[in-house]
């Protein structure tokens, strides 16, 4: 499973990093981090719907406050 | 608005008008039929402007549009002159002017070492050319600053000494020495000199990516831009990149805060290093002290370091620097750079291709811009760079090293402290080298230069959201 979330400036501004984070940490604790690949790409031309991430082709918007309902249910469940 | 409020000179203006026309009629696919016609379209009419007769200013309007289209091939420099526009500047060195008074005092004379002053019957003195040595001493001394250095501006202007003027009495660059900083290329009053430019390979790459159905176009943006365009506001420029096509704007200053955090575990564990982000000052401590090259900062500039990201982390991207650096274009040909960055813009080149698509930024909405830390914007200035590597050894814990940093601001600066680091003499542990005076703020390839720039650098280096070179590069993990 390929995670990108975008690090632009539009998506950076509403909280990216802390995304990246939290799902870095979540990663971790659940022990997935051979099976979630976590990356990052500037932009992905969505900016008003950011925090934008993709998980393989599909898209998700995504807030800090969400990130570990989202990880939950779109990644620890789907893995 | 006036147009000429955009740039510091007319020549800045001239050179303009010439990359606004190819840019524009490279767009409309008219560039091959209209070629030979842009130096009538610039200047029409019969009335000449700027030189001796119509004829002539077309002559070298048509040799600034070959070098508005990527200049002569057989010579790799990038800085280029035009010898038919050059004036043939008096460069006779120190001379005596009609102000001398023919006083009684002499200081002149006392102040020569070589004896090169003597006075006629009306006590009014004259230099000795096979004596003098152009010291300045007798300059310096006359009250009535009656002796003056008629030293050609572009001479003047290359402190690296790469100037001299050939048999026809023009300008000529020595291609070995030249760091292709482009201090004379904003110097020669007469835009006899100037950079190449690579316009049509970002047109070219903006038309092929169609809005990134083929591949995505990156621009990548020095955080020296805070000091330019200042008519709008950066987010309008911003704006204006992608209306141009670009993909989307990223801060070279986020490969600055990478640059920062590996410099500094470098500087640590070598104990001595200098810096690797001024292209000229890398291509002057390569060129005049071989010695020196084992303690080069071994990492790439900003801007190669976020390109190599961007290019690693998204497929089919395409990057185009735009800075205020004429040497960056020659860096972006070295082959280690190479595969990284596409093409290279100066602000200059960015206003003439805004206005080849009658792009008026100050009539867009404002975009953002917000991907390094205050340390990464910084760098910007001169000084900025030592400040990052300082933050850097500390946010990494590395505090037991005791940095001890020499910002060079101009690449005199620069070679003061090459020079006694060659000959073990330098007490600092880093050199931060800078070719242009005040840091990167004082490139050529900038629209304005002013007294605030580097208040506009700091501003903008607060208006980070990220305070810190760790947190703004953790998002990069």
């Amino acid at each position: 499973m390929k995670v990108t979330v975008c690090i632009g400036s539009s998506c950076h501004i509403k909280g990216s990093r802390h995304v990246v984070e939290q799902l870095q940490y979540l990663i971790a604790e659940n022990d997935l981090g051979d099976k979630v690949e976590l990356g990052g790409t500037f932009c992905m031309g969505q900016c008003q719907k950011g925090v934008c991430v993709t998980i393989d082709d599909s898209f998700y918007s995504v807030s800090p406050e969400d990130t570990r309902d989202f990880f939950e249910k779109e990644i620890k469940a789907k893995v | 608005m006036n147009e000429t409020r955009k740039f510091d000179t007319k020549v800045q203006y001239l050179k303009y008008k010439v990359l606004r026309e190819v840019a524009k009629q490279a767009w409309n696919d008219t560039l091959l039929e209209n070629l030979l016609d842009i130096p009538k379209i610039i200047v029409p009419g019969k009335t000449p402007t700027m030189r001796c007769c119509v004829y002539k200013e077309r002559a070298i309007l048509a040799e600034r549009v070959k070098i508005a289209m990527g200049g002569r091939s057989d010579r790799s420099n990038i800085i280029e002159v035009i010898d038919i526009a050059c004036d043939e500047c008096p460069a006779a060195g120190y001379e005596v002017t009609d102000s001398c008074r023919g006083c009684l005092a002499h200081r002149c004379e006392d102040a020569c070492k070589r004896g090169a002053i003597s006075f006629d019957h009306n006590h009014v003195a004259h230099i000795d050319k096979n004596k003098c040595v152009e010291c300045g001493q007798c300059a310096k001394v006359c009250p009535y600053s009656a002796i003056a250095n008629r030293k050609r501006p572009c001479q003047a202007a290359c402190k690296i000494k790469a100037i001299s003027i050939n048999e026809n009495n023009a300008a000529q660059i020595d291609d070995k020495k030249c760091i292709s900083c482009g201090a004379c290329v904003y110097q020669c009053p007469f835009g006899a000199i100037s950079d190449k430019s690579y316009i049509l390979n970002v047109v070219d790459l903006l038309k092929k990516s169609q809005l990134g159905k083929n591949y995505k176009l990156f621009a990548v943006v020095a955080p020296s831009i805070s000091s330019q365009f200042t008519y709008a506001k950066l987010g309008q420029v911003i704006s204006g990149l992608k209306k141009l096509g670009f993909h989307t704007v990223v801060e070279a200053a986020l490969g600055a805060d990478m640059v920062a955090q590996a410099e500094s575990k470098e500087l640590a564990e070598k104990g001595f290093l200098t810096s690797s982000c001024c292209p000229a000052f890398v291509d002057y401590t390569r060129k005049n002290y071989p010695t020196l090259i084992p303690h080069i900062s071994h990492n790439l500039s900003p801007m190669a370091t976020i390109a190599r990201y961007i290019k690693e982390t998204t497929a089919n991207a395409k990057v185009v620097f735009i800075g205020p650096c004429t040497a960056k274009k020659m860096e972006v040909q070295l082959d280690t750079v190479k595969p990284y960055v596409d093409s290279a813009l100066t602000f200059e080149e960015l206003q003439a291709l805004f206005d080849s698509r009658d792009i008026d930024i100050t009539a867009l909405e404002e975009d953002v811009l917000d991907n390094a830390s205050y340390f990464g914007r910084i760098f910007a200035r001169s000084g900025g760079l030592s400040d990052a590597v300082a933050e850097g050894l500390k946010e990494q814990g590395l505090d037991d090293f005791e940095l001890h940093a020499v910002s060079c601001d101009g690449i005199e600066e620069c070679k003061k402290a090459l020079t006694l680091k060659s000959k073990n003499l330098l007490k600092e542990n880093f050199i931060e080298g800078m070719a242009c005076v005040g840091g990167c703020i004082g490139g050529a390839g900038c629209l304005t230069h002013g007294a605030k720039d580097k208040a506009q650098v700091d501003r903008y280096g607060q208006e980070a959201m990220e305070k810190n070179i760790l947190d703004a590069i953790s998002i990069l993990q």
